[in-house]
C-alpha cells in the first residue's frame, strides 16, 4: 500500500515537473496568429500579410482635441517636430511642409522621367505649344506664381504634372498651417510606425513616445483657459495595445476576485487549510499539463490559449469538491462502506470523459486558437480527474475528513422535495413547454441569432471604432479595406503590372466608380515606362526647332530657355531612377508601404478609396475593369468581407464539429448507461439549459459569436457531470447520501457560477461572451438536473 | 494621403526655404494709430462703408506684367464677396478657374484639376488674396496685421498703400496699391520685388 502510493507519487512528481520545464521552455506568441487560418488559400495568404505587416497596420491617427485652434497647431507643430527626430517612425506627419530639400531636389533632377505627361508628342512643336501656353496662363494664378522662377528651366510645368500625380490622394484640410477636422474642432497628425502593426511591444513604445512628445510640447504653451489641449490616439496598434492592456487587467482583476470569492466559499465549506491547498492540486496540475500539450502539440502557445484555458478547465475545482465532500460516506460509514473510488469515480470518470468529447469538437476547427483550447481542455481535464483519483487519495491522512455538511444538503433534499411534488409528468410538460419557447425565441430570431463579423470578437468599444472611422474620414485616410493587389517575381514586373492596373483603375476614377486610389508606380515608374520617356526626348537640334516653332505667337523668347535645353539633353544620357535613389527621401515612405516582399515574391498594393467617404465600393466593377484591361496577376481584396468570411466559416465549422461532438458524446453515454432512456434522462437538463440560455441570450439582443459556442460546449461539459451524479444516484446499488451528493454539487456548481459570473462584468466582449453564456448555463444545467432526476432508492437513505 | 503634402512641400519650396507653420503675422497688437492723421479718419470712414456691404459682385479685367514674358497676358472675370471671409474670384478668359477663398484655406478650381492651399502655410500667396479681402470686408486690423498701411485722398476717392511687414511676405510682394471711390474699389496693384507686377481693373457687374 505504502509503496503504491509512493509510486504515484513519484509519477506524479515527475509529471508535473517535465510538464513545468516544457512550460518554461515554450514559445509563446501574441500576435493574430491565432486568428489566422494555419493553411491559408492565396487570398487568405494576402489576408494574413495585410493584417500582419500591411501599411494601414503601421498607422497612428494622432488627433488633439479641446483648447483654441491657435493652441492646437502650436501643441501639433512642436510634436510633430520632436517625432520627426525619432527612428521608431518612419514618417511623421500634420501637413506642415518638411524642409524636404532632398525630395525637391530628386523630384526636379528627374521630372522628365517621372512625369506621366513626358512623351514624344509632348516635344513636338505642337506639344510644347500647349504645354508652355498652359504655364503661361498659370502665372496669372497665384498658385502658378509660386512656379515662376522655374519658368526658364521647367517651361513645360512638369514639377506641377509630378505634384499633382502625387496628389491623387485626398487631401486633409488645414488650418493654421496643419491639418484639422472637417469640424475645425481637431488638430490632426499620422504617424506611421517603422516596426510592424501586429508587434505590439513596438507599438507600445510607439505610443509611449508619441505621449512624450505631446507632453512636452503641450508643456511649452502657458497656462490658459484655451489652453488645455487633449491629445487622443486611434489605430490599428493602438488598438492591440489597448486591448492587451485591457485583457490583461481584467483577465488579472477578475481572476483575483474570483480566487478569493471561491477561496472563501470553499474554506467556509472544509474549514481546513489542507483541504483548501489540496483541492487546488488537479486544476494546477491540469492547467500546467494543458500548457505542456499545447506547447508539444503546436510548437508554440498562443496568448489566448494561457487566457481562456484555465477556464475551460474550471470543472476540475469540481473534482476535488466532489471527491472532499462525497469521501465523508466513506468517513461515516467506516473501513466497511465502500471508498470514494469504489462509488463515485465512475460517473467522474464519465462526466470527464462527456467533456473530453465535447472539447475535442474544437480539434478540428480551423481556428488555431480554437485547435489550441482543445487540446488544452481534454489533456488538463484527463490530467485533473487522474490527479483526484490517484494523487488526492495518496496525499490524505487516513482519518482526513472536511466539516460534515450533510445539514446542507438535506435542507437543499428538502427544497427539491418540495418542488418534485408537483408530479413527474407536469416536471416533463413544464420542460417540454420550456423548450418549445426558447426554440421558437431562436426560431424568431435565426436571421441575427449569429454574428458573423470579425470585429464581433474586438476589444476595441463600438465608439472607439467610430472615433477611428471619423478620424479616418477627415485624413481622407483609405481604411485600406479594399485592395488591389499585383503579385510577380520582381519588383520591375509588379511595377509594370501596377501601371497597367491603375490605367484600368483611372477610368473607374472618372466614372466616379471610386475616389481614387495610389499605386507605387506613382513615386517609382517602372524601368519601361522610364526608358520609353527618356527615348521620347528629342535630341537638342530637334529640340531648338520643334521650341523655335513652338513659341511663335507666345509671349515667350526662346533664348530664356537655354537651361530647359540643358536639362533635357542631360536626361537623355542620365541613368534612370531606381529604388535606392528614393532613399533618403520622405517618398520612400510611402513606396516602402505599398510594397511588400517575401522571398521570391513582390507584392505591389494599390489602395482603393470610395467615391463617397465611407462608401461602398463596386468590387464587381473593379475586377470587370482589371479583367478588361488584362491585368491577370492582379487580385482583388476586400479586407473587411474577407476577414468576415474567414470568421464565418470558423463559425459555421465549430457548429458542424460541436452537433459531431454531441453526437459522440451521446453515444458515450449510451455505451456507458446501456439505456437510452438514462440518456435521455442525463441530456435533457442539458439541452434544455443550453436551449434556455441560448434564448434568453436572443432575447437580450445579443448576436452569439464563436465564444458563445465554446461556452455552450461549457455548459455541457459541467452539466454532464451534474446529470451523471443524479442518474448514479438514482441506479446504484449503494448510491451514498444524496444530501452528501447534493451539498458537492451545489457547492461545485456555486463555485462555476461565481468564476463565470464574473467575466460577465468584463469590459472584453469575448470574456463577457463566456461568463454570460456559462454561468446562468451551469446554474440552470443543475437546477433541471435536480428537478428533472428521479428519485432513486437514495431517497430511503435520506435520514 | 501622405501624398498629399508632397504638393505643399514642392509649393512651399520654390520660394526661399519651407518653413512650418507660420502664421505671417502671429498675434502680436496691431501697430497702433499713434497720432491718427486727418487721412485716417477719412480710411476710417471708408473702412466703416466698406463693412456695411455684406455681398458684392463685379467684373475685372487683370493684366500680368512679367519680366520674363515678351508682353503681358490678361485674364477677365468675375468677383464675387460675401462677408465676411468669403472671396471667389471667376476667371472666365482666356480659361476658366475658379479661385475660392474661406476661411484662410485657397481652393484654385479648374477643368481637370483642383488644388487646396492653406494660406498659412504660403505667406508668399497670402497679400495676393488677403489685401482685397480683407478691404472689402472693412477689416482695418486684419489689414494693419499683415500690412503697413498709407492712406491718400478722400472718401469719395481714394487710394490705400499696403506695405508687407513680415519679410517672408516681402520675398513675395513689395507693394498693394488699392484704389477706390467711397465703398467701391476701382483698381488693385500689386508689385514683386523683381519689378514685376499686376493690375487688376474692377467694374460694376454686367455678367448675368
Amino acid at each position: 500500500m505504502m509503496l503504491r502510493r509512493a509510486r504515484v507519487l513519484i509519477l506524479w512528481v515527475a509529471c508535473v515537473a517535465f510538464a513545468a520545464f516544457v512550460v518554461a521552455r515554450a514559445h509563446y506568441i501574441t500576435d493574430l496568429s491565432a486568428f489566422l487560418p494555419s493553411n491559408p488559400t492565396p487570398v487568405q495568404q494576402l489576408l494574413v500579410d495585410q493584417l500582419r505587416d500591411g501599411p494601414a497596420t503601421r498607422l497612428i491617427l494622432i488627433a488633439l482635441e479641446q483648447g483654441d485652434a491657435a493652441a492646437r497647431a502650436r501643441v501639433s507643430a512642436a510634436m510633430v517636430d520632436l517625432l520627426r527626430k525619432d527612428s521608431q517612425f518612419s514618417s511623421v506627419n500634420n501637413g506642415a511642409a518638411v524642409a524636404g530639400q532632398r525630395d525637391r531636389e530628386f523630384l526636379f533632377q528627374h521630372r522628365y522621367l517621372l512625369s506621366e505627361a513626358v512623351s514624344a508628342e509632348r516635344f513636338s512643336a505642337a506639344g510644347l505649344n500647349a504645354a508652355i501656353k498652359e504655364t503661361i496662363d498659370n502665372l496669372a494664378s497665384p498658385a502658378g506664381l509660386l512656379f515662376k522662377s522655374l519658368l526658364p528651366r521647367d517651361p513645360t510645368g512638369e514639377l506641377l504634372n509630378i505634384s499633382d500625380q502625387l496628389a491623387r490622394a485626398a487631401a486633409p484640410q488645414s488650418r493654421d498651417g496643419v491639418w484639422v477636422s472637417a469640424d475645425a474642432t481637431r488638430a490632426l497628425a499620422v504617424a506611421q510606425t517603422a516596426a510592424s502593426g501586429s508587434d505590439s511591444d513596438a507599438q507600445s513604445k510607439a505610443i509611449d513616445a508619441i505621449r512624450a512628445a505631446f507632453a512636452t510640447a503641450a508643456g511649452k504653451l502657458q497656462p490658459g483657459p484655451n489652453n488645455g489641449v487633449q491629445l487622443r490616439l486611434s489605430g490599428p496598434g493602438v488598438f492591440a495595445v489597448a486591448a492587451r492592456t485591457k485583457i490583461e487587467r481584467a483577465a488579472v482583476r477578475l481572476s483575483i476576485a474570483s480566487c478569493i470569492l471561491v477561496v472563501a466559499l470553499l474554506l467556509a465549506v472544509y474549514r481546513s487549510l489542507p483541504a483548501l491547498g489540496l483541492g487546488l492540486l488537479p486544476v494546477t496540475t491540469g492547467a500546467l499539463v494543458g500548457v505542456a500539450a499545447v506547447a508539444l502539440g503546436f510548437g508554440a502557445v498562443h496568448g489566448i490559449t494561457l487566457g481562456f484555458g484555465i477556464t475551460l478547465i474550471g470543472e476540475s475545482v469540481d473534482y476535488s469538491i466532489y471527491y472532499f465532500i462525497q469521501s465523508r460516506h466513506r468517513f461515516e460509514h467506516g473501513v466497511a462502506g465502500r471508498s470514494w473510488q469504489q462509488l463515485w469515480w465512475p460517473t467522474v470518470r464519465l462526466g470527464m470523459l462527456t467533456s473530453v468529447c465535447g472539447f475535442a469538437s474544437l480539434l478540428p476547427s480551423g481556428f488555431p486558437g480554437l485547435r489550441q483550447l482543445g487540446l488544452y481542455s481534454i489533456s488538463g481535464l484527463i490530467a485533473a480527474a487522474l490527479v483526484t483519483r490517484f494523487v488526492l487519495p495518496a496525499l490524505l491522512p487516513g482519518n482526513f475528513a472536511i466539516r460534515d455538511v450533510t445539514p446542507f444538503g438535506a435542507r437543499i433534499a428538502a427544497l427539491l422535495q418540495g418542488v418534485r411534488r408537483i408530479g413527474r409528468a407536469s416536471i416533463v410538460l413544464w420542460s417540454i413547454a420550456l423548450a418549445m419557447l426558447a426554440i421558437a425565441v431562436l426560431f424568431h430570431d435565426r436571421a441575427t441569432l449569429w454574428n458573423r463579423e470579425l470585429s464581433a470578437l474586438s476589444p476595441v468599444s463600438i465608439q472607439e471604432q467610430d472615433y477611428d472611422a471619423r478620424l479616418r474620414a477627415d485624413l481622407g485616410a483609405a481604411d485600406v479595406r479594399d485592395l488591389v493587389i499585383v503579385s510577380g517575381p520582381d519588383l520591375e514586373s509588379i511595377l509594370r503590372s501596377a501601371e497597367r492596373a491603375a490605367r484600368a483603375l483611372q477610368g473607374l476614377v472618372d466614372d466616379k466608380t471610386i475616389g481614387g486610389f495610389e499605386s507605387p508606380a506613382n513615386y517609382l515608374p517602372s524601368m519601361a515606362t522610364q526608358e520609353i520617356r527618356r527615348s521620347s526626348l528629342p535630341s537638342a537640334s530637334e529640340l531648338r526647332a520643334n521650341l523655335k516653332q513652338a513659341l511663335d505667337g507666345l509671349p515667350l523668347r526662346a533664348d530664356r530657355l537655354q537651361l530647359f535645353l540643358e536639362d533635357i539633353e542631360a536626361t537623355r544620357h542620365a541613368a534612370l531612377v531606381t529604388s535606392r535613389d528614393l532613399i533618403g527621401t520622405s517618398l520612400n515612405t510611402g513606396f516602402d508601404a505599398l510594397i511588400l516582399h517575401s522571398r521570391d515574391k513582390w507584392d505591389a498594393l494599390l489602395p482603393l478609396r470610395s467615391a463617397v467617404p465611407g462608401g461602398p465600393i463596386d468590387m464587381a466593377r473593379v475586377v470587370a475593369a482589371l479583367k478588361d484591361a488584362k491585368v491577370d496577376d492582379a487580385q482583388v481584396l476586400d479586407l473587411k468581407q474577407e476577414s468576415d468570411t474567414l470568421y464565418a466559416s470558423y463559425l459555421s465549422e465549430a457548429l458542424r464539429f460541436s452537433l459531431a461532438g454531441f453526437l459522440a458524446l451521446t453515444v458515450l453515454l449510451l455505451i456507458a448507461l446501456r439505456s437510452p432512456l438514462r440518456v435521455a434522462r442525463v441530456l435533457a437538463p442539458l439541452v434544455l439549459a443550453v436551449l434556455s440560455v441560448a434564448a434568453g441570450l436572443a432575447i437580450a439582443g445579443v448576436h452569439l459569436t464563436i465564444l458563445h459556442l465554446v461556452g455552450m460546449l461549457l455548459i455541457v461539459a459541467v452539466g454532464s457531470n451534474y446529470a451523471l451524479f443524479f442518474d448514479r444516484q438514482a441506479h446504484a446499488e449503494e448510491g451514498g447520501s444524496e444530501a452528501l451528493t447534493l451539498a458537492s454539487l451545489v457547492i461545485a456548481n456555486a463555485s462555476t457560477v461565481i468564476g463565470f459570473g464574473l467575466l460577465s462584468f468584463s469590459q472584453v466582449p469575448v470574456l463577457v461572451a463566456l461568463g454570460t453564456t456559462v454561468a446562468p448555463g451551469a446554474f440552470l444545467a443543475l437546477l433541471f438536473a435536480a428537478i428533472g432526476a428521479p428519485a432513486g432508492n437514495a431517497h430511503a437513505q435520506h435520514p | 494621403m501622405r501624398l498629399a503634402f508632397i504638393v505643399l512641400i514642392i509649393l512651399g519650396a520654390l520660394n526661399g526655404p519651407a518653413h512650418g507653420a507660420a502664421p505671417p503675422a502671429s498675434r502680436a497688437a496691431p501697430p497702433a494709430s499713434r497720432a491718427a492723421p486727418p487721412a485716417f479718419s477719412d480710411l476710417n470712414e471708408v473702412m466703416a462703408q466698406l463693412a456695411m456691404r455684406q455681398h458684392g459682385r463685379v467684373e475685372f479685367i487683370e493684366q500680368h506684367f512679367l519680366k520674363v514674358l515678351n508682353h503681358p497676358i490678361e485674364s477677365s472675370g468675375e468677383l464675387r464677396y460675401d462677408a465676411p471671409d468669403r472671396l471667389e474670384k471667376r476667371t472666365l478668359h482666356p480659361h476658366a478657374e475658379t479661385l475660392l477663398l474661406t476661411g484662410g484655406v485657397l481652393t484654385v478650381e479648374r477643368a481637370h484639376s483642383r488644388r487646396v492651399m492653406d494660406l498659412h502655410a504660403f505667406p508668399q500667396v497670402l497679400p495676393f488674396v488677403e489685401s482685397i479681402r480683407a478691404t472689402l470686408a472693412g477689416d482695418r486690423s486684419a489689414l494693419e496685421r499683415l500690412f503697413h498701411l498709407e492712406f491718400t485722398g478722400s472718401v469719395a476717392r481714394w487710394t490705400l498703400t499696403l506695405v508687407p511687414l513680415e519679410s517672408k511676405v516681402k520675398q513675395s510682394v513689395s507693394q498693394v496699391r488699392i484704389e477706390g471711390a467711397q465703398d467701391q474699389l476701382l483698381k488693385v496693384e500689386i508689385r514683386q520685388p523683381d519689378g514685376d507686377r499686376s493690375l487688376m481693373t474692377l467694374r460694376p457687374s454686367t455678367l448675368p
